[in-house]
Order: structure tokens, then sequence, then C-alpha cells
């Protein structure tokens, strides 16, 4: 007994004295958004299986989360990459410059955001005002703001489903969110709501649910009721092209060419973030940059695509390649 | 009523009047009532657990076994410098074995598709493989691969709804042209079989569109998708794609096979169904059991995608997390409970200490994230952080289980040793521990289970991370079991859905193996006294 009590505090010991003496790090960081986090890791993956390097950890935090990890400073308690699902805020930009660090902006392709149902359920066709008319909290009647009366998809229009309008979105802390509501909501906002509560409100009476950040429990909603729409970002609709089905926005599906043409009216630029003060001094980094920008991995036929990245139109990819290859720093 | 009858043999009964009587019935009929309903909960509550069981045992099934193709690779000297391997070109290598077996696949949409039969990790097991002498250089090796995840789950039946396969009475005639094909049947049951899957007809000719079965007609060494068909004289005709025009294993006899499930409702086309049946049918496939999903570490890729790391990642956490939390917390208990004086400020600590119990997990990660992380600068997302911080969650659980223990040790022992002059301390570790080890174990097992499948805190710690090296050491970047379901679960990819449900499998067994070490030690105490 005893010699139980014994033995567990000496490793009790041994534990907390391991602790101050963390290794020299030989390994990539990155953190930043959950959007661009699948696609990261794919790259990371690869840089792992080359050989040369150990594979880079990627940290899922959230476009802010990781921006604040990592202008917090230089050094190797800090990471060396962050993944943005938007460009970079200049109040972010300033903590950075602030704390020494250099970003250098890649922007890595797009992410089509999708309002989609099961194939069980009627194909539809809607604009941007339509969806605002459905989601808005406060919508304009015969000139007048009120809250919004819309029960059904026929309601808005009669050409569109007589169906209650149920859309399965993501909470208001998600990036995806922030991308709906800047590229639909705001876009098809009529003036007299702009001016009464501006045009981020989302109604708060059961049309609109909020599914939580899972995405998959949303396709797996979708697939148990017809009549339901989801929002997510285009990978989830790819890869489960057998069950769902996007509708299309202003005439326009929302489909791999749609998208990288820019045809399709709701997507946003994705970005990544690379340390300009650690190339050197943490290795690898240089090779992961390399590999981001390369063709194989965010070209049309790149690995990247096949997980459901929207690469940029080529011009941009090798302005993009030639800075980042450069390590142009953002502000320098 | 002038009669009274006795109740109970023996014994005569009090309740002589009928309200008495009614009462005693009532009374009875409620405790029936009650047991009921006890047993029906129970009950219900046993139908769920074999559901949740039943379904996440059947989804994670699949993800046990995988699919693998043999090929045969050319690693001769030309191709792999043994001395150099970084330089060797192995994608390369693999890319022109599968090119090999369809030569006559021409175009870059086509041949990229081919390609991405293969699990993009192929690669790097075969590098892997050669590196440990598994497989040897020098000519042409027949080496089994990983299949990509559609052609896995193809194979599994759970990507298309197969519709079997029609035997034709008699060989059609083929003209292909530029990978088009026209076709004369001598007899009309393509049209019938047409009908069946789905056809639209306008003027006659039966169109199989998208919402259609694919119809896969196999004769004269090719295999043609029926686009439309059309009876005629006697017979009927149709045209299609060919698909695949050197199939080697295509049987003489003709047979049209289908697949229920529309190409446009699945992410497995009906050319790549045509190749992975191909391969199959010259027995290249093999189903084997996964070693990849239980001894590799993380990956992008499902069928690459592995356990090992969650679960070294756990037993290290774990490990930390004992070594800290149970010593700490079994004093504490025995000094408050055998040696600290009742006083107010004893008091309040255990005030405290009962109410930490009840502190969401959350709050634990936030504090580690302040003290551990930012203060002591501890690594972030390694187990010793985690280990740290779920020992901070587990410590009251262990005070309170094992201040419990010991006071149910009978005062009786504690006077026995005093009185033959034995001093505090070896009354409270010679006797009084001893018995109530067996209560302390328990308490703990609650408390590592609990920290065992928490995912919270360390979300904030940096656990919620994609790491693919399996962690060496305590201070290495690891995950644990709960945050790897969390991960898998989130992901796009549908082959990840039986992952998740075989890593929560993984995770149960994890639970019943801790369970049953801490109940074989338990036992052991007792067994001494």
């Amino acid at each position: 007994m005893q010699k139980f009590i014994l033995m567990t505090s000496a490793a009790a010991v041994a534990v907390a004295m391991s602790a101050g003496t963390a290794a020299a790090r030989d390994q990539i960081r990155i953190v930043g958004s959950s959007t661009v986090f699948p696609f990261t890791t794919a790259v990371a993956e690869r840089l792992g299986q080359s050989g040369q390097f150990q594979t880079p950890v990627v940290e899922s935090t959230g476009t802010g989360g990781g921006m604040k990890l990592f202008c917090g400073g230089v050094g190797e308690s800090h990471p060396d990459f962050t993944n943005a699902s938007r460009p970079i805020k200049d109040g972010e930009l300033e903590e950075c410059k602030a704390n020494g660090v250099t970003p250098i902006e890649i922007k890595v392709g797009f992410d089509g955001i999708v309002l989609s149902n099961s194939k069980g359920g009627e194909q539809v066709d809607l604009t941007k005002e339509q969806i605002f008319a459905a989601l808005a909290k406060n919508v304009v009647v015969d000139g007048e703001v009120v809250a919004n009366p819309h029960t059904n998809w026929s309601d808005i229009d009669e050409g569109l489903p007589n169906t209650k309008i149920e859309v399965l979105g993501p909470p208001p802390t998600s990036g995806t969110r922030d991308a709906f509501v800047e590229l639909v909501m705001e876009e098809a906002c009529p003036e007299a709501i702009e001016e009464a509560d501006g045009c981020t409100e989302i109604r708060e009476d059961g049309a609109f649910v909020e599914a939580g950040e899972n995405d998959n429990l949303i396709v797996q909603k979708l697939e148990a009721n017809a009549d339901a729409y989801g929002i997510f970002g285009f990978s989830f609709l790819d890869q489960n092209a057998d069950k769902l089905q996007g509708a299309s926005i202003g005439g326009v599906e929302p489909t791999f060419d749609n998208i990288a043409s820019g045809d399709y009216g709701v997507s946003r630029s994705l970005f990544i973030y690379a340390k300009k003060e650690h190339v050197g001094a943490i290795p690898g980094m240089e090779e992961f940059i390399k590999e981001y920008t390369s063709e194989a991995a965010w070209g049309p036929e790149g690995y990247l695509a096949d997980k459901g990245l929207i690469p940029l139109p080529e011009a941009d990819r090798t302005s993009q390649r030639d800075n980042a290859v450069a390590l142009k720093g953002m502000g320098s | 009523m002038t009669d009274t009858t006795p109740t109970e043999a023996g014994s005569t009964s009090l309740h002589t009047n009928d309200a008495a009587k009614a009462r005693l019935k009532a009374r009875y009929a409620a405790e029936r009532r009650f047991k009921w309903m006890g047993a029906g909960a129970v009950a219900l509550s046993g139908l769920f657990l074999v559901i949740l069981l039943s379904t996440i045992v059947t989804q994670a099934l699949p993800a046990f076994r995988m699919n693998y193709v043999t090929l045969p690779l050319d690693l001769s000297a030309e191709q792999v410098d043994m001395e150099n391997l970084s330089a060797t070109n192995f994608s390369g290598i693999v890319n022109d074995a599968i090119m090999g077996q369809f030569p006559s696949v021409e175009g870059r949409q086509e041949q990229r598709a081919l390609r991405g039969l293969v699990s993009t990790g192929a690669p790097t097991l075969l590098r892997k493989a050669l590196e440990s002498g598994e497989v040897e250089a020098g000519d042409t090796r027949q080496v089994a691969l990983p299949l990509d995840d559609f052609s896995d789950l193809y194979l599994k039946g759970l990507v298309a709804k197969d519709g079997g396969r029609e035997a034709l009475a008699a060989a059609p005639q083929i003209v292909a042209t530029d990978g088009a094909a026209e076709i004369t049947f001598s007899d009309r049951s393509v049209v019938e079989l047409a009908r069946e899957a789905g056809a639209i007809e306008e003027d006659g000719v039966l169109r199989l569109t998208s919402g259609a079965s694919s119809l896969l007609l196999q004769a004269d060494g090719r295999i043609v998708k029926l686009l439309e068909v059309q009876a005629a004289d006697g017979g009927a005709t149709a045209t299609g794609n060919v698909l695949l025009s050197d199939a080697p294993q295509v049987s003489d006899e003709a047979a049209i096979r289908i697949v229920e499930t529309p190409e446009s409702q699945r992410k497995f086309t009906d050319r790549e169904i045509v190749w992975v049946d191909s391969l199959t049918a010259q027995g290249l496939t093999e189903s084997r059991w996964n070693e990849i999903f239980l001894f590799s570490g993380a990956s992008r890729e499902p069928e690459m995608a592995g356990i090992w790391g969650a679960v070294v990642g756990s037993a290290l956490t774990m490990l930390v997390t004992l070594a800290l939390a149970f010593p700490i917390g079994v004093a504490a208990a025995i000094y408050l409970e055998e040696f600290a004086p009742k006083n107010r400020l004893t008091a309040i600590i255990e005030v405290n200490i009962n109410n930490l119990a009840a502190v969401p997990s959350i709050v634990f990660g936030l504090l580690g994230l302040a003290v551990f992380i930012n203060w002591f600068s501890f690594p972030r997302s390694a187990p010793l952080a985690g280990g740290f911080v779920l020992a901070l969650m587990t410590l009251p659980t262990i005070i309170i289980a094992s201040r419990a223990a010991l006071r149910a040790v009978p005062p009786s022992i504690r006077e026995a040793a005093l009185g033959i002059g034995a001093s505090k301390v070896q009354t409270v570790f010679h006797h009084v521990l001893p018995l109530a080890m067996p209560g302390i174990l328990t308490g703990t097992i609650i408390g590592m289970a609990q920290a065992l499948g928490e995912t919270a805190p360390l979300l904030m710690i940096g656990m919620v991370a994609f790491i693919v090296d399996v962690p060496g050491g305590f201070t290495s970047p690891a995950t644990v079991l709960p945050v790897q379901i969390f991960m898998w679960a989130d992901f796009p990819e549908p082959a990840f859905q039986q992952k998740t449900s075989a890593a929560i499998l993984i995770l149960l067994g994890f639970l019943v193996l801790m369970n049953a070490i801490a109940v074989v030690l338990r036992k052991r105490f007792e067994r001494r006294w």
C-alpha cells in the first residue's frame, strides 16, 4: 500500500519536473478558422508525407481566436500560421505590428455558401431578396417595416413551393453566418430596414433554426425533413451530392465551376497568414507555403479542390504565389 | 360483515372493516404500480441503451475492414534508389501501376479519376514498406495498396445499391466509334429493363436520364452505359457510352448490370464502378482487417485516418491526471477527515470542494489556459497541460469519495489501534486507509472515467487540433479520443461517419478496460484485509 502511494507521488513529481523542459520547436503550428481547417490540414499532411519535416499541428480556433494567438508575438510559443475565412481586420493588423509580427497574406481560394435541401424536396431558384424576405427579422410590407409575417415560401412568391419556411443555419459566432449575412442579407436589404435596425437581424420565431457548428448534423436533419433548407459551405454539398441539392441563387446553381468563375453570388475568400519573423527559425515554413500555393494543391485539379476548396482564377493564383514565395509581408 | 378472514396464514387481520380493507387494497395496488413503473423505467432505459449501442455498432462495423487492391509495381533500380528513397517518385510508380491496368483510358479527367481509385496515402505506405524491408525493391512486385475512400465504400455496398445482373439470351452487336456505341439486340428484354430502371419514354424512345438507374451492358469485351433504348423489328436498338473497351475479365456471356442508385445521386461515377468491378473480377481487390484505422495517426483522408495517435494521447493524459489527482486527492481527504481541526476554515474548504465538483468542466479549461499555458508556459496541445487540467477537474470527485470511504471505516478500528499504542499516523496509514482503499479506488475510477470522456476543457488548451504524428511524450502535441471523435464528426467526407462510430467503440472499450483494471486492483486490496 505504502509502496503504491510512494510510486504515484514519485510519478507526480517527475511529471511536474518535466514541464520545465519544453524542447525547442521543430514543428509548424497553425491556428485559426474552422472553414479553412480541412484544407490546411490536407496540405499539412502532404508536407509531413514528404518525409523531410514533421507534420504541422493545425488547431481549429476560429478566425478571431486564431488572429489573437497569431498576433500575440514572436517566438516559439506563438503559432506560425493562422487560417482566416475573412481578411485580417485593421485592428488585428495593428496588434500584430505592435507585437513585432509581420503577417504574409495569402488568399488561397473561395468558399461558396449554399442553401440546400434534400434530393427528396423541390429544387428551387431563389433571389437574394426572396431569401431576405424569408429570413430577416423585419421586412417591408406595403411600404411599412413590420415583423416578418411570412410563414410559407409561397407567401413570398407564388412560384415558390407552398411549404413552411424552415432554414437550418449556423449560430452568430460562426464565420459562415457572418459571410451569409454580409453576402445575402445586407445586399438584399431595403433602405427602410437599413435605417430602422440594420440588416443583420435574422428572425427568431422558429423559421430560422440555429443548428450549431456541426454541418453534418444539418445534413442529417435535411435528409429527415425534405421541406427544410440548410446553410453551409460548398464542401458539404459536394461531399453529400448523393443526398442534397443546392438552391440556385439569382438563377445560378452552386456548382464548382459557377463559384470558381464568380457567377455564383454567395462566395467569400479564404486566407492563410504566415508569420514572416518565423521563416528560417521554424523549419519547413517556406516549404509549407510552396506546397500550399502549388498547382498540385490549390489548382483546379489539385487535391484541395477534391476537398471542396474553390480555386482562385489563374492570374490571381500566380500573383498570390509570387507574393507568398517572395515572403512579401503586409505593410512592409 | 360479521366474519373476519385471515389475510395471511397464521395471523388475523387487523383490518376489520370495509374501508380499511379498501385502503389496504389501494396501498397494495400503489405498491404494485410503483414496482411495475420502476421495472418499466429500467426496461425503457435498457431499450434505449440497446438502440444506441446497436446503431453505433452497425455504423462502426464497416470501418474495421478495408479494401486493398493488389497492383504490379515497377520497383526496379531505375525507379527506386534504395540509398536515397526521398528522391523516388512513389506517386508516379503507383499511378503507372493503376494506369497499366486500364491502358485504354485516355483524357486528363478520366486518367485523374482512375488514379483517384487508389488512396493518396499509398505512396507513403509504399515508401514505409520499402524502408522496413516489408517489400523488397527490384523488378515488378505485387503489392497490396489501400483503395480510396469512395472505392472502399462502394465495395462495402455503401455508395450504390446493386440491382443485380440480367443475362441476355443472345449477344448484341456493338458498333463503337469514339466512345459512342450503337447496339443491336436480338430480343426485347432490354426494353423492359429500361422501363424498370425509370427511363423516360418519348415517341417510343426510352431515355435513361439522370434520375434513372444505370444499365451497364457487358458484351464483346466492352462495357457500355446505355443512354437510349428503342424497340425495333424483332429486337431492340440502343445507344450508349463505352466506359471500358478492353475489359479483360468481361465474361463471354452478355449481360446487363444494373446499378439501382442513379449516377447523379452518388459521388462515385459509373466509370469508377466499372473500373473497381473489373479489378474485383480479376481478383485484385481484397478486404482486410483495417490495421490502418487501429494503428496509425490521424489523417485528412478517411481511408488513412487512424485512432492510434488519440489512444496514445488519451493514455498519456490519463497517466498525468492519475499521477497528480490520486495522491493529492487522497492526501487531502486523509488530512481533512482524520487530522484537520474542525473549525470554520475547514468548513469553508469543505463547502468549496463540494462546489468545485459541480463546476462546469469548461471553467477548468479556462483556468488551465490562464495558469498552465499563459503563466507556466506549458506547451499547447500537450498531454501534460491536458493532464493537469483534467486533474484539477477530477480532484474534488476523488476527495469527496475518499472522505466518504474513510468515514465509513468503523471507529472501533481506530480505537483499537490507538489502544495498543499506535500513533495517529500509524493508525491512519496502517489500518484506516487500507480499509478505505476499495472505496477510494471506486471514487478514483468514477473521476478518471469522467476525465477520459471530457472534451470541453481540452478545447481551451489546444488539444482540439489536427495532429498526424503519434505523440512520443508528455510534451509533444497530442489529441485524445473524445476530441478525435468530435473532429471526425465534423468532417464532410461520408467515410468519416463510420470512423466516428468506430472511434466511439474504441473509447467505450478503453473505458471498460480502465474499469476492469480498477476492479481487479480493488478486489486485490479487498482480499488483503
